[in-house]
């Protein structure tokens, strides 16, 4: 490359002049993103307000439906600040509520999606041969089917869906592209000179893939990940709009926003700020997603 | 001397503005290239030898540039006053340039003839396939068989000695004056580096164009070079005829690269090294550049930055003992001692 | 290349096999079957669910379910919808065309809107025009299919009435000159797809915009420099070529998520394809016709990697087979 050169001259003497390890020159880049910063507090502010709404709105306050007519479908005002909804729930409390749903629905499911992705995948990209040709196989053909109508499929078969079907429904239609990806890295780095350097020094199996193969394997996996998230919101929301999302009384974003769409536009504020919480949260996980990518690029760099 | 030299560089500065800071790759760099002379260009990476010649052509990208001051004097022209298309009728007709890396220097999704045809077609207007058949031409000019058929192919289908083959035709097409060749060898086996060099000579005699090559090796100036230039730290250090450069070496540095070079029929125990690394071009060091592992450097050296000596006829050397040659003398055996404990020699005033 | 077209054919055929014996699985994992009543709704009378059990031949062994069911799918046979009464292959038949007119044309719009907006923001890197170009992409990009599809629909159906809410053509349809008809079926096509289409291009311009750049500083773009060649044609000839190749990859891994953003637009729009027909399936527990559905989709991602992948060959010299 034409100016890597002198490039990789800086690069060279930025790393061993900081002499700081390859995590800590990610995240003071990641630092110096402002848009990924700005992301990751919006993010720390919804999340704080999720984990803290147990402790504020107690379970049975989130699930009733008081239904005062004189309350209906207020404008937002002075006490209502978000207006309230057919249900004369406050929408900015529902909000809340929902916040802690959607969330830990995106994150858990998320968890279960990177976990089995990245076992599955790096036990086929360190058998390699046969098994790993067979259980790509089953990856492409379940990659292949929309995610969309598996999970309509899946919904439709099973009759009921509780929010711990939900997550694991979500997290294990979701883990495909993350095997792929894993298995991809772990059959590169098995090729890997110091992987054969601990073999030859007698390292077991499993501590080869702890040690050496499953660190590289981290970052790409966590920006995964972190889109992950954002995409669940959105499927999350989606699946409620056709019917098939989080159940009465229990809300999330989408089936607050679905709600809403029954009244639309003349009640408008169930709906926009519904899905303003929704295209907010995803945009500002967007934001972290790219900035950890951008960071964790620039560290992998290899001064060759 | 009877005609102007076909290109002149004075003072040329090429800076690249980044993140760590200004680095100065190439740093008040002059010297000319007559017609149909080949002037070798010697230096370790990071010299900025290839920054120069990637100047001359203006193929400096941002974050570097070309600093106010330079000047590229070439067929009568500034080349740094021509506009954009005054330049680009410049790049590959009346000068062209021979890329390092054969593998990469060529568009992996089109064809070799296309590529070396493009020039045709840029240039001379040529039709496609008026254009066709100038790199069929050019294919059997540069020695590959079939050319007709090689043509036809793409760049992965070739060897590297044959990609290198496929540069060299393609700066040619439109017979430029002068050909910068960057390293032209350096990425192929010893027997190929052989083939392309004769090729290069060769064509030179053919076509009379003047050559400018740019290498680290001085097997290959010696091989092709009738003047050197020696870069170090961005400058030029020492520039010379040939001959006179191989027997009667003045700059430190040169010596070294000399000294470094394993030579058949001498023994030796270990190889010469030149102590200590290149500093960075972002902090050059005050004084002359190569103080910190000169043998022979003593107080002036970090003082005072020595300009171009003139050591003999044609001969330059930017070293002060061109005023002071008393004072190369090889150091005392406790600084030797320290050398080989890989330790930068220091500066030592000789008693 | 014929070994070449064989080999991914075959590749598709074992991945259509694996994903049929995956829902072959997956229906008969699930608790129950369509027969066992369900738990918010009616009862069955044992009698008759033994009856229809049998008729659907659910009492039989698993292999021999599973070698009748694969025995019907090489015929293309995917069973009885429960809601509708016809064949499942019926069905989706009727479904498809509209679909593949959705995705093709939200594909087309997506793929030449996104790499020409990569590649204009790629070329003036870091200026005003590529931060807002980005910004905006990537806003779009967060935002989900049915609430784009929402409020296009509130903006160009209710508030500024100029384009019809849903369906695929007017009631006056046939009454119209053939002129008149294919205005009625563009209008009708241009919501729904200019939705997809606008997060297509918003997804494919982040990524081209990321493979220009990739490509930008490389040798042989130099070299094209170097020859004398127009800045304009460095970037549009030698290094857009180059880059376009991950993005036809992308384009093709991308055609599942498209598939399923295409559910949510056809509900919004009341476009009457593959994914509207599954979504009512849900409500209605017509299994048969939603496993069908999802096994189509599969055909139609592998047909259409088949196609990319002619395509990247077509592009790309290297991948070609010799």
């Amino acid at each position: 490359m034409t100016t890597v050169r002198l490039d990789q001259l800086e690069v060279r003497e930025g790393v061993a002049i900081g002499s700081s390890s390859p995590w800590q020159t990610a995240l003071r880049a990641l630092a110096r993103d402002r848009s990924a910063l700005v992301g990751a507090i919006v993010i720390a502010i919804i999340a704080m307000v999720a984990i803290v709404t147990p402790l504020v709105f107690p379970d049975d306050y989130c699930i009733a439906q008081p239904d005062i007519i004189g309350l209906k479908n207020i404008p937002p005002s002075f006490t209502h600040p978000l207006g309230t909804d057919k249900f004369s729930r406050d929408v900015l409390a529902r909000l809340i509520c929902g916040a802690r749903v959607s969330l830990s629905i995106a994150f858990l499911s998320v968890l279960v999606a990177a976990t089995v992705g990245t076992v599955y995948g790096a036990i086929a990209g360190y058998l390699g041969g046969i098994a790993d040709s067979l259980l790509m196989r089953l990856v492409d053909a379940l990659l292949a089917i929309p995610r969309v109508l598996l999970l309509i499929a899946v919904a439709t078969l099973w009759n009921r869906l509780e929010i711990t079907g939900l997550i694991l429904l979500l997290g294990l239609t979701g883990w495909f592209g993350v095997s792929r990806l894993v298995r991809t890295l772990v059959a590169s780095a098995r090729h890997d000179e110091f992987v054969a350097a601990a073999r030859a020094l007698g390292a077991s199996d499993l501590r080869i893939l702890g040690q050496h193969i499953l660190p590289r394997v981290v970052s790409p996996v966590l920006v995964a990940a972190t889109l992950g998230i954002g995409n669940v919101i959105v499927i999350e929301a989606g699946l409620t709009y056709l019917g098939m999302g989080v159940q009465p009384p229990r809300a999330s974003w989408g089936s607050i926003f679905y709600d809403g769409v029954e009244y639309f536009p003349s009640v408008w504020w169930v709906c926009v700020f519904a899905g303003a919480a929704l295209v907010v949260t995803v945009l500002a996980v967007n934001l972290v997603a790219d900035g950890l990518r951008e960071a964790l690029d620039a560290r992998q760099l290899p001064p060759r | 001397m009877t005609q102007p030299p076909l290109l002149t560089v004075s003072d040329l500065r090429s800076y690249f503005y980044t993140g760590a800071g200004v680095a100065r790759a190439v740093d008040g760099v002059s010297f000319t290239i007559a017609a149909g002379e080949t002037l070798g260009i010697v230096g370790e990476s990071g010299c900025g030898k290839s920054v120069t010649a990637l100047s001359i052509l203006r193929l400096i990208q941002p974050p570097g540039r070309i600093e106010p001051g330079s000047r590229i004097v070439f067929e009568g022209q500034d080349l740094l006053r021509l506009d954009d298309a005054g330049i680009r009728r410049v790049r590959g007709n009346r000068i062209a340039m021979i890329f390092q890396e054969p593998m990469t220097a060529l568009n992996p999704v089109f064809t070799v003839g296309d590529q070396i045809a493009e020039v045709a077609r840029v240039h001379a207007s040529a039709s496609r396939r008026a254009a066709w058949d100038r790199a069929v031409e050019m294919l059997t000019l540069v020695g590959i068989p079939a050319p007709a058929q090689r043509a036809r192919e793409y760049p992965h289908q070739l060897s590297g000695g044959m990609r290198q083959r496929v540069l060299i035709a393609m700066a040619l097409v439109m017979n430029p004056a002068l050909v910068i060749a960057d390293e032209p060898t350096t990425a192929l086996d010893v027997t190929i580096q052989a083939q392309i060099l004769e090729l290069l000579g060769d064509l030179q005699q053919r076509l009379g164009t003047s050559i400018a090559m740019i290498t680290h090796d001085l097997g290959v100036i010696a091989e092709v070079a009738s003047r050197v230039v020696v870069m170090y730290g961005g400058e030029v250090v020492e520039e010379a005829r040939v001959e006179a450069l191989f027997e009667a070496p003045h700059h430190p540095y040169t010596e070294g690269l000399l000294h470094a070079m394993p030579r058949v029929g001498r023994r030796q125990e270990r190889l010469t090294v030149i102590p200590g690394t290149v500093p960075p071009p972002t902090a050059w060091p005050s004084g002359c550049r190569f103080r910190d592992r000169c043998p022979y450097a003593w107080e002036r050296c970090t003082r005072e930055h020595p300009p171009l000596y003139q050591i003999g006829p044609g001969h330059t050397s930017r070293c002060h003992l061109a005023e002071e040659p008393e004072r190369r003398v090889r150091r005392s055996d406790a600084v030797t001692a320290a050398e080989s404990a890989g330790q930068p020699p220091r500066a030592q005033s000789v008693a | 290349m014929r070994r070449f077209l064989a080999r991914r054919l075959a590749h598709g055929a074992a991945v259509i096999v694996i994903a049929a014996s995956l829902s072959f699985a997956l229906v008969h994992l699930a608790p129950g079957d369509p027969f066992s009543g369900s738990p918010d709704g009616f009862a069955i009378d044992p009698e008759t669910a033994r009856i229809r059990r049998s008729e659907y031949g659910l009492d039989r062994p698993l292999l021999q379910q599973y070698l009748a069911f694969m025995g019907h799918l090489a015929v293309g046979d995917l069973g009885r919808s429960i809601r509708h009464g016809r064949p499942v292959s019926a069905v989706l038949a009727d479904a498809l065309p509209h679909t593949v007119l959705l995705m093709g044309t939200a594909l087309l719009l997506s793929f030449a809107g996104g790499v020409t907006l990569g590649a204009w923001q790629a070329a003036r890197r870091g200026s005003r025009a590529d931060r807002v170009a980005g910004t905006t992409s990537l806003v779009v990009v967060s935002l989900p299919e049915f609430w784009l599809g929402l409020v296009l629909l509130l903006v160009f159906v209710y508030k500024v009435p100029i384009l019809p809410g849903g369906g695929v053509v007017d009631l006056m349809h046939d009454s119209l000159s053939p002129a008149g008809k294919l205005l009625d079926r563009a209008r009708h096509l241009a919501l729904p797809s200019l939705t997809l289409a606008l997060l297509g291009t918003a997804t494919i311009a982040r990524y081209q915009r990321a493979a220009l750049l990739d490509v930008l500083p490389q040798d042989f773009v130099r070299t094209a420099r170097a020859k004398g060649v127009a800045e304009r044609w460095v970037i549009y000839r030698h290094a857009l070529r180059n880059a376009l190749l991950p993005t036809i990859v992308l384009a093709g891994l991308s055609l599942p998520t498209l598939l399923g953003g295409a559910v949510f637009v056809e509900q919004v729009f009341s476009w009457p394809g593959m994914g509207s027909e599954a979504a009512a399936a849900f409500s209605a527990r017509d299994y048969p016709l939603v496993v069908g559905a999802a096994l189509l989709g599969a055909v139609m991602v592998v047909i259409g990697s088949l196609i990319t992948d002619v395509l990247h060959a077509a592009v790309d010299p290297r991948v070609r087979p010799r």
